[in-house]
């Protein structure tokens, strides 16, 4: 179905269906309990699941494919915002100049910097591809701030000309990104007994375009294409002397996975106008490789999990502070109370970086194929169980 | 005139000159051996041919053009496909992707975008695909993964890679290097079937003098880098030069 094969079109309707109920999957805990903190369905959150979804996505096509391993992904997701922010300060607010200009500057980077750095494959291709991610971090703070604003960043104005917007609302307010009128940051929330839901445009413009994104991204797995960045990873010296130059397919694969990253780095902007010199940063280009890897690089669905359980972790494990633990355990008596409390402190709040870099090594050591390693072998032993229970049930039949 | 030209062609290492007036003539539909014994120049030889090398001088003609100074891929494009002394796969895949992508090759040449179609939309070549596989016995193995083979497998596998290309010219490095001796007798007869049910030109060098005489339609014996007698195998056997060069020290 729409040009997928059964197992891909079910993949597919499973993120689908994720996608549109997350407000409600997200959001399992009333709002009044204790457990309510872990609860990770609001939008800002939900809106930066489904980006750095899209960014994962597009590093998978070329870490996932090719295996050559991108160290400068930051680069593209700031060259993004950066340029949908310029649209919106220039064109309109409307988001999709703003996606597009994201998606062709970011393209036209990924040409540049892939022509240089795929020269050279391996550890070298990384180097390089970091060294010009911090290039561009450093320019943006320094040299080019007439075009991203230095340290305070770039943003909107009062004072911007927006030739097919306005410069101003009626009241006097900076206008806000919108959908051919719909605003981003609008949302709706639906009371259920103790429960709350928000449902947030923002939210589902970005979930439409992470599943648009992922349904190319699986129609590429399968193609030709596809199959040569595989062949590229498997055997270099056999695709040259089967008719085949690696380096346009490489480069293409580049050019796509920084189209991914500046429609990423887009939709950042879209839901919140402002883009810094940071985005750009080598952490946070570390941060997609983690994601990828977390979640299974060369899976179709991996790197979306990790995407979400990388900025679930950032934003939901850091929230947990001494006082949260304290009410945990106050039922123990004091001493130990702070003793259990002084161990878990390093895990929690501040420190939920050591809980992840924990959990990753975990992943890594065990689980080398990433979470859906991780869940293809707790399917794969219930089935056997199953087996086993069937096999059981007929013997005493015989 | 060959459909295969080398013209005085030597190539300098340093010190050593590895190949020196190298003049060898391959004709269509014949299967041409290169001997020698270690260090003779054959795998530098055949480096100039593919382009993975470019001689000092000399020249090399495929089918009336040059091809020196063109890449690899575009060489296999001309029509010369190319079998490893160690057999070159894609691991990572099936052995039916495998046969796939010369197929792409041959059909879109050395580039193209195509990332929407899926593969399996393709039928006519699957079914080309299928009937190499086929005709190499190797149809119930196209699921595998390509890595898990065994060598002879990898081997066959390789030589239908390069066949589905239908190549105008087939070098052969080696085929038998390193295998156990049925291994080299089901390649030979590998090599047999495919030289009396298709037409097609092959040059093989090889070490193992069985595998030369079972197949070769004429031999090129290389000695020091250069050619010292060419004749049909009857008279390599015979030849006095050659006993002492090579096969006296084998025998």
């Amino acid at each position: 179905m729409f040009g997928l094969g059964k197992r891909d079109f079910t993949l597919f309707l499973l993120v689908a269906v994720l996608a549109i109920f997350a407000p409600f999957i997200l959001n399992p805990f009333p709002t009044d309990s204790a457990m309510a903190q872990f609860n990770a369905g609001y939008p800002d959150l939900m809106q930066r699941f489904v980006i750095f979804g899209i960014l994962a996505i597009g590093f998978n096509i070329l870490f996932g494919l090719t295996g050559y391993l991108s160290f400068g992904h930051a680069a593209f997701l700031g060259v993004g915002s950066y340029s949908a922010v310029w649209m919106f300060k220039l064109l309109s607010m409307n988001v999709i100049p703003a996606i597009l200009l994201s998606m062709i500057v970011s393209g036209l980077f990924a040409v540049v910097i892939g022509y240089v750095s795929l020269r050279r494959s391996g550890i070298y291709f990384s180097i390089l591809t970091l060294a010009f991610a911090q290039m561009s971090y450093n320019l943006a703070y320094s040299v080019l701030t007439p075009i991203t604003n230095g340290e305070t960043g770039l943003q909107i104005t009062l004072d911007d000309p927006r030739l097919l917007g306005v410069s101003a609302t009626a009241d006097g307010g900076i206008p806000v990104t919108n959908l051919f009128g719909l605003e981003m940051r609008a949302y709706e929330t639906v009371t259920m007994g103790p429960w709350e839901f928000q449902f947030s445009v923002g939210y589902y413009v970005a979930a439409i375009i992470m599943l648009a994104s992922f349904y190319l991204s699986i129609r590429i797995f399968r193609s030709p294409f596809g199959m040569m960045l595989r062949a590229i990873k498997s055997n270099q010296n056999r695709l040259y002397y089967t008719g085949l130059n690696a380096k346009p397919y490489t480069l293409a694969a580049f050019v796509i996975s920084g189209m991914y990253a500046g429609l990423a780095g887009g939709l950042l902007a879209c839901m919140d106008p402002l883009a810094g010199a940071e985005r750009m940063q080598w952490t946070a280009s570390g941060e997609v490789v983690l994601m990828t890897i977390l979640g299974g690089a060369g899976t179709l669905i991996g790197p979306v999990l990790g995407a979400g359980f990388i900025k679930y972790f950032e934003n939901i494990f850091s929230k947990i502070n001494d006082q949260v633990v304290h009410s945990w355990v106050s039922f123990l008596p004091d001493g130990i109370e702070d003793f259990v409390v002084g161990i878990i402190h390093p895990f929690v709040g501040k420190g939920w970086h050591l809980t992840l870099g924990l959990m990753f090594m975990a992943i890594v050591i065990f689980l080398p194929g990433g979470l859906v390693e991780g869940g293809q072998r707790i399917a794969r032993r219930l089935r056997k169980r199953d087996g086993t229970k069937t096999e059981t049930s007929t013997t005493p039949a015989e | 005139m060959g459909i295969l030209e080398v013209k005085d062609v030597g190539k300098r290492f340093g010190g050593l000159q590895a190949l020196s007036d190298v003049n060898l003539s391959v004709q269509e539909n014949t299967v041409h051996a290169i001997i020698g014994p270690n260090g003779a120049g054959k795998s530098t030889l055949l480096n100039c041919l593919v382009g993975k090398l470019i001689p000092d001088t000399g020249s090399v003609m495929f089918d009336g053009q040059s091809v020196l100074g063109r890449k690899p891929y575009e060489i296999n494009q001309m029509g010369i496909s190319r079998v490893f002394q160690t057999p070159e796969i894609f691991g990572d895949l099936t052995v039916m992707e495998n046969m796939m992508i010369p197929l792409f090759a041959r059909r879109d040449g050395v580039f193209r975008l195509h990332a929407i179609q899926s593969v399996s939309a393709e039928t006519d070549l699957i079914t080309r695909a299928e009937a190499m596989l086929e005709d190499v016995n190797m149809l119930d193995k196209r699921h595998m993964h390509s890595a898990s083979m065994s060598r002879g497998d990898k081997r066959r596998l390789e030589m239908a890679m390069c066949l589905v290309q239908e190549p105008r010219l087939l070098l052969l490095d080696e085929p038998t290097a390193g295998m156990a001796r049925a291994d080299t007798n089901n390649t030979i007869d590998l090599l047999k079937e495919i030289k009396a049910t298709r037409p097609i030109t092959m040059a093989i060098i090889e070490h193992d003098m069985h595998v030369v005489f079972s197949l070769a339609d004429r031999i090129t014996v290389l000695a020091q880098g250069t050619p010292l007698v060419e004749d049909t195998p009857e008279n390599i056997k015979g030849h006095p030069k050659v006993r002492e060069a090579y096969l006296g020290e084998h025998a």
